[in-house]
């Protein structure tokens, strides 16, 4: 073996930061899903027939509907970045998983709400265990724990590890979570006095669930590319300033 | 081809880098003393030679075998930390045993007493390691690693905690490791960090100095001066050992 | 020779068993928590409107659960003390059987407990027959398979992390949910001795998660290991 020797240490290994874009948080897709969501509202509340055997509360079935739509896109895409990330290890999948949760918890927490607001003036109670109200629940505790989970770790590449492992198992997890629900529906009979099928649909109606769905899908890819691009200031910052003590 | 290889070897946490580009190759009865202060990077490298880590970029060979994702490589190589890696409850005997046979040793109970009594705590078979004093149990640990007679020996600070007889007994066994040791195939290689520059030479055949996680000075141990190297090593980290 | 998957696994969980025999007090503990848990449950009920063995799966299947998670929380900190854990990494069994061993020996401490809490569940709550707790006991090995298969991975998962004895039960528990609700089901069709194809339904929802969550955990494991 030969000797080495070399003069001096390189100042710094960590990658120098790009320069940061000024870009705003909330951009265009923002601004025009918050147009896409006044309108689809505006539309429901004056514009769209009131239900004949529900009340105007059946309204609140339109928010309903459209949060756990993008609840469920949320978090899909939190399952299929999960199964990226494993794959080719890049963090941005990570950021956008982490971001994607954030935002499904949000709309899973609207669902859960506007659940019980719809659910006491037409069932009498605030809570039943009908399928989708369980499924929302389940995924809420779900999502919740990834989330507090994430914040227990202080490694990033640990933390984004047990993440994608967590979102892949959770994936795993939901036809079951279904299947016991669908089960235990079926197999206990409830006894509720006014059972609201979903009546069928005027074209009035049907056109606003749609203006709501595509106001609420919009709102719900906003919100994860805004969270995103916190998420990549926040983790320039911590390199930033980790980086910089390091010979 | 050699023993042990190190190929551009690097290795980040985050951003920062804790192993930089290490390049070295070692062959069968040579011992490299790796000295360096802390935060260096040289349990990163011991690590990342042992197969606990995976490099970020580079690779680390036995015997030409790539020691990522290849088990048999790992069956090479026997480490010692000052983390003991014991079990507290079992016994000194069943803390051996249990590394010869995840090891694959074929006599697992023959090849614990011969290194039970090589590190001279054979008496002690029977107690539980939590009953040891902090010496015993670091030669305990150090006989788990060698139950398996590897052919690579990585030491990270193997002396701390070790009284003037269990130094000894150590310098010994490592002396004939290294000469003849292995698995009959020639003497064993060996990495060996420590803070100490004299136990370090006395047992090296090579020396290398290691700062910010590159190697910054390697070479064989007749071409240094031993008197004046403990000097220029302090002057090449720049006081910051 | 480096050791096969089935032998690395079984010393792994002939280690832990080990240990676990020779310490003994978290067997102890788990076992006292189960009966207490179990005699609290009959007073907070009104014995008056619900048969006490109209109450006794209930109570069962939240016992079990519970001192499942109890029983996992002690799971992988015998690795972190002297970072034992480095010593099974160095060596070449594969991660599986790590995984595999410390489930395999979880599995046996849960099954132990078991076998005293449910005819300690049969004497407190009147149940009939012996052939209640063969029942019991049968249905409560195949929900532990799933129990430990998941509990074991977040158990390792958890010992990492700052909250450790919060986010084991937090991530498990919504995992839980279709073995209890299988494993409940299932011993309340067949105690109330309705037939047997009744409960099959609920023991395939068991059978078919112990079997995805057993893969899809031994997979996962070694995506937690540090490298």
């Amino acid at each position: 073996m030969t000797s080495l020797s070399v003069a001096h240490q390189p100042r710094s290994n960590a990658a120098a930061p790009a320069t940061v874009e000024q870009r705003p948080l909330f951009g265009w897709l923002f601004a025009l899903a918050v147009v896409c969501t006044v309108a689809a509202y505006a539309r429901a509340i004056y514009f769209t027939p009131i239900e004949a055997l529900q009340g105007a509360s059946q309204k609140i079935y339109y928010v309903h509907v459209s949060a756990a739509m993008s609840a469920y896109l949320a978090l899909g895409i939190l399952a299929v970045l999960s199964i990226v990330y494993l794959w080719i290890r890049d963090e941005r999948a990570d950021r956008l998983a982490e971001s994607a949760g954030e935002v499904g918890l949000l709309f899973l927490t609207v669902v859960l709400t506007s659940g019980p607001l719809w659910g006491k003036p037409i069932w009498g109670t605030w809570w039943t265990w009908d399928a989708r109200l369980t499924l929302t629940l389940f995924l809420w505790f779900l999502t919740a724990g990834y989330l507090v989970m994430r914040g227990a770790i202080e490694d990033t590449a640990m933390r984004a590890r047990y993440s994608a492992v967590l979102g892949i198992l959770a994936a795993l997890l939901i036809p079951f979570i279904h299947l016991s629900v669908y089960m235990f529906n079926t197999l206990h009979p409830k006894p509720i006095l006014l059972k609201p099928d979903r009546p069928s649909m005027p074209n009035e109606m049907l056109v606003t669930f749609f203006a709501m769905w595509v106001a609420f899908t919009l709102l719900c890819l906003a919100l994860i590319r805004a969270r995103y691009h916190y998420a990549v200031d926040r983790d320039a910052l911590r390199a930033l300033e980790s980086g910089g003590g390091d010979a | 081809m050699s023993v042990l290889e190190a190929d551009r070897l690097t290795r980040a946490f985050g951003g920062r880098r804790a192993v930089s580009d290490v390049t070295l190759e070692l062959n069968g009865a040579e011992c490299l003393a790796l000295f360096g202060p802390n935060g260096a990077g040289k349990t990163t490298l011991l690590r990342l030679l042992a197969g606990l880590l995976k490099p970020t970029a580079g690779t680390a060979r036995i015997d030409g075998e790539a020691l990522r994702g290849d088990p048999t490589a790992r069956a090479q190589v026997g480490f010692i930390s000052h983390q003991s890696m014991l079990y507290d409850a079992l016994t000194v005997r069943e803390n051996i045993e249990l590394a010869a046979r995840l090891y694959g040793v074929a006599d697992a109970r023959r090849a614990t007493e011969k290194v039970l009594c090589e590190m001279r705590v054979l008496e002690r078979a029977e107690t539980r390691v939590r009953a040891l004093s902090r010496g015993l149990q670091q030669r305990v640990s150090i006989a788990r690693a060698l139950v398996h007679r590897p052919r690579v020996l990585l030491l990270d600070e193997p002396y701390t905690g070790l009284d003037a007889l269990g130094a000894a007994a150590l310098t010994e066994t490592l002396e004939r490791l290294r000469r003849d040791g292995g698995g009959g195939n020639g003497g064993a290689t060996m990495v060996l960090v420590t803070h100490n520059i004299d136990e370090g030479l006395a047992l090296a055949t090579h020396a290398a100095v290691m700062h910010g996680g590159r190697v910054l000075r390697l070479e064989r141990r007749e071409e240094l001066d031993s008197t004046s190297y403990a000097d220029e090593y302090r002057e090449l980290v720049g006081g910051a050992a | 020779m480096r050791p096969a998957l089935l032998t690395a696994t079984w010393l792994v969980a002939r280690k832990d068993l080990a240990i676990e025999f020779r310490t003994r007090t978290a067997f102890l503990a788990v076992l006292v928590f189960a009966i207490l848990g179990v005699a609290i449950f009959y007073f907070a009920w009104d014995s008056t409107a619900v048969a006490a063995i109209d109450l006794a799966p209930g109570v069962l299947w939240v016992i079990f659960t519970f001192s499942g998670l109890l029983s996992l929380q002690r799971s992988f900190g015998v690795e972190q003390a002297d970072h034992a854990m480095d010593g099974l990494l160095l060596s070449p069994i594969d991660r599986e059987a790590i995984f595999l061993g410390k489930a395999l020996a979880n599995f046996v401490f849960v099954a132990g407990i078991q076998f005293v809490t449910i005819p300690a569940v049969a004497l407190l709550y009147n149940l009939p027959s012996g052939r209640a707790v063969a029942i019991l006991l049968a249905i409560a090995l195949l929900a532990a398979v799933g129990l430990v298969a998941v509990g074991t991975l977040f158990s390792a998962m958890a010992a990492n992390t700052r909250l450790a004895e919060l986010l084991l039960p937090m991530l498990s528990l919504p995992f839980f949910v279709p073995v209890v609700y299988g494993a409940a089901q299932a011993t309340a069709t067949l105690l109330a001795g309705r037939p047997a194809a009744e409960a099959w339904p609920f023991l395939k929802l068991l059978i078919a998660f112990d079997l995805v969550f057993l893969f899809a955990c031994t997979l996962a494991f070694p995506f937690t290991l540090e490298e």
